[in-house]
């Protein structure tokens, strides 16, 4: 007799091929394929070494300076003793422990979410773990990939394993065609301002309809990349024939008959017909329009042509302290129009939006035109660096009066001190715009790579497609 | 770790949505030792002003001194994996956070370090809020029973029941997980030999 497997979703197949045992609270012990560390991983560091514990399986974790990197250059001196000093406990716990490390001097440096896609160290199927809630950026290839924190590195280090409770499953469904100028960062605020930062809290997200299979592997991954913004656990989008051209040939991607072998089990990773979702939302592609945030949460993002939320209409006198709040931290006034809001600086870079069709998009709008602000380019990875220098978009950039740096973190995350200075306004192609996330005081409005572009040559918060028309 | 049975101690209002990771501690205090402590810099530029003053923000107030206790908003820790976040906190000497919803990195973080983050309704956590009034003032938190009580209203809460066993006993997963070693090498070989181009 044949028994019929129950049909089954992309995040449960995959969850359940890592699945060692389960508890009788029914929390999952599951196996890490692949684990990254960065500078910020010196904490699971000194938690190991404060056990003597060993590194379990140092060749499936690789170690990546990124957060605090130098992008003025590449010389280490050039940072703060403190700056310096984490970097250098990287380079020190990376040695001690025989995990590889793609450092400073590496031609392999970059972003860690522009590095593992790029070194084909993501691949569908995958159980992927980084001490970085971006990590879901890695789901974009159909890989089941989260953040965790630094206890947790730990113990991924110690055992190559991590306690689990299974999250439930939401499947965003984006049906319907992109309009001009609308990105994949547009598709992510639409739906984060609709369900909000906690919308997908306790949940995998599947990513799926006829807008994601049109995105490029490069979208999807800037689109995954925000899934936390919106409380989710992971993001995913099942692989197809794109994910499999872009991954094949790549340096640690399967080879010869292993490639054969692994693109059979990976073409049956997909949600099975009849799978069963937790929860479905549905949105109509054509009716997102490019998205700027104006408050200091990614919820808080509206169309580019709408106007600054009025506290007075708010559903509920704590909502409007919350949204009078936001207004006071950015320096808004309610009712005003977002075209109009005046920006300081603009800053092009980090693992949600530095790809190479990122940097293109953006110079596409900037090519032999002037930018009314200065700003910084920090390319995603080294050698999105390279690919970009060889196509001369630095030259656009440069020619249109932003800086070209090297690549890392950088104005994201402003550790290793490129900042947005207080009270300054600043467009960013990054994925939190958090109160001093860019620098104490900085105020950041977060949008996609070409429209920041166009608020660079326009000084203000401006529409790519009255720009484009 | 600690084990959290029960608490009885004085709870700070934090009546903000969105109070996220980075607010809970600036990214450039991320790169100090935790040798002195992160308490310091727990909602560092909510306290201070620019030039390193002490501004009107609640923690400041003279009658919290000694919360052990935090009640906020939904999405308290929503953001970074930072358990920085956590150890900023536990070092100033919270133990436990209430709210409607919490980023769920964050949750875990809290675990791992004895830290009880107690889900509960926006409705009871409103209620919570309008008991202290805007000012600390005592709370009970008894994690059996699960249930929080202020004044002589008794209101319930949500944890994940592994959750609960680790607070409850203060245990640590290494150690655990390092007891199923077998388990673990069995799957290993299993899983490689299922999967060989994974780890080749």
């Amino acid at each position: 007799m044949v028994v019929k497997k129950a049909p089954r979703t992309l995040f449960d197949k995959i969850w359940d091929a890592h699945e060692i045992l389960r508890n009788e609270s029914g929390q999952s012990l599951l196996w890490i394929d692949r684990h990254f560390v960065h500078e910020g991983s010196f904490h699971a560091f000194n938690k190991l070494n404060a056990r003597d514990l060993k590194v379990a399986h140092p060749a499936l974790t690789t170690g990546i300076a990124d957060h605090y990197v130098p992008t003025r250059g590449r010389s280490i001196q050039v940072v703060t003793d403190k700056v310096r000093s984490v970097i250098e406990q990287l380079e020190h716990n990376t040695r001690e422990h025989g995990v590889t490390l793609l450092g400073l001097d590496d031609p392999r440096q970059g972003i860690v979410h522009v590095v593992g896609p790029e070194q084909g160290l993501t691949q569908p199927g995958l159980l992927m773990v980084c001490g970085d809630s971006h990590t879901s950026t890695h789901g974009a290839l159909g890989a089941l990939a989260f953040g965790i924190g630094a206890s947790e590195v730990a113990h991924v280090l110690a055992t190559q394993t991590l306690w689990q409770t299974r999250p439930k499953r939401l499947r965003i469904t984006v049906d319907g065609r992109l309009g001009a100028g609308v990105t994949a960062k547009d598709i992510a605020l639409a739906w984060i301002a609709r369900l909000g930062a906690d919308g997908a809290r306790g949940h995998a997200i599947e990513y799926a309809g006829e807008a994601i299979r049109a995105l490029s592997v490069e979208a999807r991954l800037t689109l995954c990349n925000l899934s936390i913004e919106g409380g989710g656990r992971c993001g995913m989008i099942a692989p197809d024939d794109k994910t499999l051209a872009y991954l094949k040939g790549r340096p640690d991607a399967p080879e010869g008959e292993q490639w054969e072998q692994a693109e059979h089990y990976w073409r049956t990773l997909h949600s099975d017909e009849g799978a069963v979702f937790d929860r479905e939302v549905t949105l109509r592609a054509e009716e997102i329009a490019p998205q700027v945030t104006w408050g200091v949460s990614p919820e808080e993002a509206l169309p580019i042509d709408g106007t600054v939320p009025d506290p007075a209409r708010a559903a509920s006198p704590a909502k409007a302290r919350q949204i009078q709040d936001s207004l006071d931290y950015m320096g808004l006034r309610a009712g005003q129009k977002l075209t109009e809001v005046a920006v300081d600086s603009v800053f092009i870079g980090s693992c949600t939006n530095a790809r190479l069709e990122d940097l293109r998009a953006a110079a596409e709008v900037l090519r032999g035109r002037h930018c009314r602000v200065p700003g910084i380019v920090s390319p995603g990875s080294t050698q999105v660096k390279q690919q970009a220098e060889a196509e001369g978009l630095d030259r656009v950039f440069i020619d249109a009066g932003l800086e070209w740096r090297e690549s890392g973190c950088s104005m994201c995350v402003g550790m290793n001190g490129d900042q947005v200075g207080s009270g300054e306004r600043c467009a960013s192609t990054t994925n939190r715009n958090f109160k001093g996330r860019q620098g104490p005081g900085a105020r950041t409005h977060l949008m996609s790579p070409a429209m920041v572009a166009a608020a660079s040559l326009t000084g203000h918060l401006t529409d790519i497609r009255e720009l484009t028309r | 770790m600690t084990p959290f049975t029960e608490l009885s101690a004085l709870a700070c209002p934090l009546p903000l949505e969105n109070v996220d990771t980075d607010q809970l501690i600036p990214a450039r205090f991320m790169k100090e030792s935790r040798d002195k402590g992160y308490g310091g810099f727990l909602l560092h530029d909510m306290r201070f002003g620019a030039d390193g003053t002490p501004t009107d923000f609640v923690l400041n107030d003279a009658r919290a001194k000694g919360s052990e206790i935090l009640v906020a908003r939904r999405n308290f820790g929503a953001g970074s994996s930072r358990e920085a976040a956590v150890y900023a906190l536990v070092d100033y000497g919270f133990r436990c956070v209430i709210a409607p919803s919490f980023g769920d990195i964050f949750s875990s973080n809290s675990v791992n370090n004895g830290l009880l983050p107690a889900l509960v309704s926006e409705k009871d956590c409103e209620a919570i809020l309008d008991a202290l009034g805007d000012r600390p003032g005592e709370l009970r938190v008894d994690l059996n029973a699960q249930t929080i009580t202020a004044g002589d209203r008794d209101f319930p809460f949500e944890i994940n029941a592994t959750w609960k066993i680790k607070l409850l006993n203060g245990w640590d997963d290494i150690d655990l997980t390092r007891a199923r070693a077998e388990d673990i090498e069995r799957f290993r070989e299993h899983y490689t030999a299922a999967y060989p181009w994974v780890t080749s």
